[in-house]
């Protein structure tokens, strides 16, 4: 049984290991300076006659970034706000249900929430419907349950002794929560907040009818804009080489995007267990 | 007196430190964050029904069993992509369900302590992969891969079934099947693996002592014990599954229509969405958004499902991220 199961690990890690090489291989080929400040090149095969520019994603990093900003600084307040509220007040049916259906949330596919962005601008906005305000939205919406739940399990984490030493100093509860508990809870709470935004960094689904992607750079919020997983979305099934290259460039710096977001939570989730354990 | 409250000042009885309006408001406030996501929900089936609405007037309920989807002549109908999400989930779970039990198993019973935390930090590398990425290997090393050696092999030897016959483009619901197989793992693997740790010793210990086998003991006295939460965890795949759109997009190959072959083009829920919908006006846009509203109700439904049977196991706290 032992070498069935081992197989079994075989067969999950052999594409894991086959999309990390392909993606360092091709991506590291065509990163440089100007891969990061031009903008889309003209496409262009490898042939006799011409030379391929090989252009850069310049204008879906500054996308993705503004989108990235903006949508985390509309939802993770708002998270956070749930968050407690599901954590402090957890009696009665409209906590459970709160807390069922942001976990329900969380595990809907992310194109819906697009769709439903699109279909609400159809409505109020005719004429933004493809726009960055759209994609903001449209991410707000993916991160907002997510940062509810890990916030408020990182305040279920805080000691009830600690809340009553507090309310038994005559702090009221809203200082209670807001200073003592959230301050505890910090790392958590961070930790939920750096996690959405790597998950969210790299959603394509719920920008394809919102922000649209744009080849040129652009950083208004009515018109669309670019983001770097778009790029990779349609430079992949695009028949030119040198569209090609840049998209595999772009899945490596996401890739290093998320493996550092990654490596920053591990290390906050580390500290936050080596202070316990000195306390405990 | 035997405590220090103010005698006669309002409200102190109800409240000795008088601070009710910072707690009512701080009450309220965050209590309206947390309707706003109810409100959420309940906003997103109500504006895409009013976009739906056209196309739900012109077609009704025929409309998921209609089988032609032709913006030319106008006619729409979700039966194409309601086959391909069933074909490629269904694929999706035969292949990946059993790898991901391997794995958990591997990893809750037979695997050295010294070697189980990393090994699990790189299984779960697998969910941290964007799914576009999936889609762009999928484009330049899956699809070339099935098309030049695994489907011809399997046309080969197992070509007298229908669903192995007919042209092999690489393209197509067998290799969409695949690769929603390899991004369920994660996920199927990871709840696995808890459900199986969550099972107390005493059942393993009892079940060697009767004098079972190292597999029997795990079959009797493990496995049988998180049936349930290993039921959660592929229900919770089958969520993912359902929902997975763009690494499917890449590499099913954009028709829209049913074939009876496993190596032809088809289309999902969810991919005819991510495909059509940026050039789509009038009518078409409104029965795209009747299949986004279709895909929503049933990938709730789905994820309720799951996150209930998830919830019976670890109870209500457990499992905050999916």
């Amino acid at each position: 049984m032992m070498g069935l199961t081992v197989l079994c690990l075989g067969v999950a890690l052999v594409p894991l290991g086959s999309i990390l090489y392909s993606v360092a291989v091709q991506g590291g080929s065509v990163i440089n300076v100007d891969f990061f400040t031009q903008t889309q090149p003209a496409p262009c095969s490898p042939n006799p006659i011409t030379t391929c520019t090989q252009g850069g994603i310049g204008q879906a990093l500054v996308g993705t970034l503004l989108l990235l900003s903006l949508s985390c600084l509309i939802a993770i307040p708002l998270g956070i706000l749930t968050g407690i509220y599901l954590a402090e007040y957890g009696k009665g049916p409209l906590v459970h249900g709160v807390r069922f259906f942001a976990d329900v949330m969380t595990g809907l596919p992310s194109i819906v929430f697009g769709m439903f962005v699109y279909a609400a601008f159809l409505i109020v906005f005719p004429g933004r419907v493809f726009s960055a305000l759209a994609g903001v939205l449209a991410l707000a919406l993916l991160v907002l349950p997510f940062v509810a739940r890990t916030t408020e399990e990182s305040l279920r984490l805080v000691p009830n002794g600690l809340r009553e030493a507090a309310l038994a100093l005559g702090l009221p509860k809203y200082k209670v929560t807001g200073r003592i508990v959230l301050s505890s809870a910090r790392d958590g709470v961070v930790t939920g907040a750096i996690l959405a935004m790597g998950r969210v960094g790299g959603e394509t689904a719920p920008l394809i009818m919102t922000a649209f992607g744009n080849i040129y750079m652009s950083t208004r919020l009515d018109q669309p804009i670019g983001a770097m997983s778009l790029l990779i979305f349609y430079n992949a099934a695009s028949p030119y080489a040198n569209w090609n290259a840049l998209a595999w460039g772009a899945a490596l710096i996401l890739a290093l995007m998320m493996l550092g977001l990654s490596i920053a939570v591990r290390i906050l989730l580390r500290r936050r267990f080596r202070e316990r354990r000195i306390g405990a | 007196m035997a405590f220090p409250f103010r005698r006669g000042a309002r409200g102190a009885r109800r409240n000795p430190t008088g601070s009710t309006w910072g707690d009512t408001l701080f009450h309220l406030g965050s209590g309206a964050a947390a309707i706003v996501l109810l409100a959420l929900l309940g906003l997103i089936v109500l504006v895409l029904s009013l976009d739906a609405a056209q196309s739900i007037g012109v077609f009704g309920f025929g409309f998921l069993g209609n089988r032609i989807w032709d913006p030319n002549t106008d006619q729409f109908g979700a039966l194409p992509f309601i086959y391909g999400t069933l074909v490629t989930s269904a694929i999706g779970l035969l292949l990946g369900v059993p790898v991901s039990l391997g794995i958990a198993i591997f990893l809750a019973e037979l695997a050295p302590a010294s070697i189980r935390a990393p090994l699990t930090y790189v299984v779960e590398l697998l969910a941290a992969i964007p799914s576009v990425v999936y889609g762009l290997w999928g484009i330049f090393v899956l699809v070339p891969a099935m098309a030049n050696v695994v489907d011809p092999a399997l046309q080969s030897v197992l070509g007298f079934l229908p669903i192995f016959q007919g042209p092999v483009y690489g393209y197509g619901l067998l290799s969409a099947g695949v690769i929603l197989a390899i991004m369920i793992i994660p996920t199927v693997a990871a709840i696995s693996r808890d459900a199986l740790l969550a099972v107390p010793q005493s059942q393993r210990e009892a079940a060697l002592s009767l004098g079972a086998t190292r597999w029997e003991s795990t079959r009797m006295g493990v496995l049988r014990y998180a049936r349930s939460g290993i039921f959660g965890a592929i229900i919770l795949g089958l969520g993912r599954a359902f929902g997975e759109t763009i690494a499917v997009t890449m590499v099913i190959g954009n028709a829209n229509e049913i074939s009876g072959s496993l190596f032809a083009p088809g289309n999902t829920l969810s991919s005819v969405l991510a495909s059509n919908i940026r050039e789509a006006f009038g009518l078409q846009a409104s029965a795209l958004i009747e299949l986004a509203l279709v895909l929503f109700l049933v990938t709730l439904v789905i994820n309720a499902f799951a996150r209930i049977m998830v919830w019976r196991v670890f109870g209500e706290r457990g499992e905050a991220v999916s």
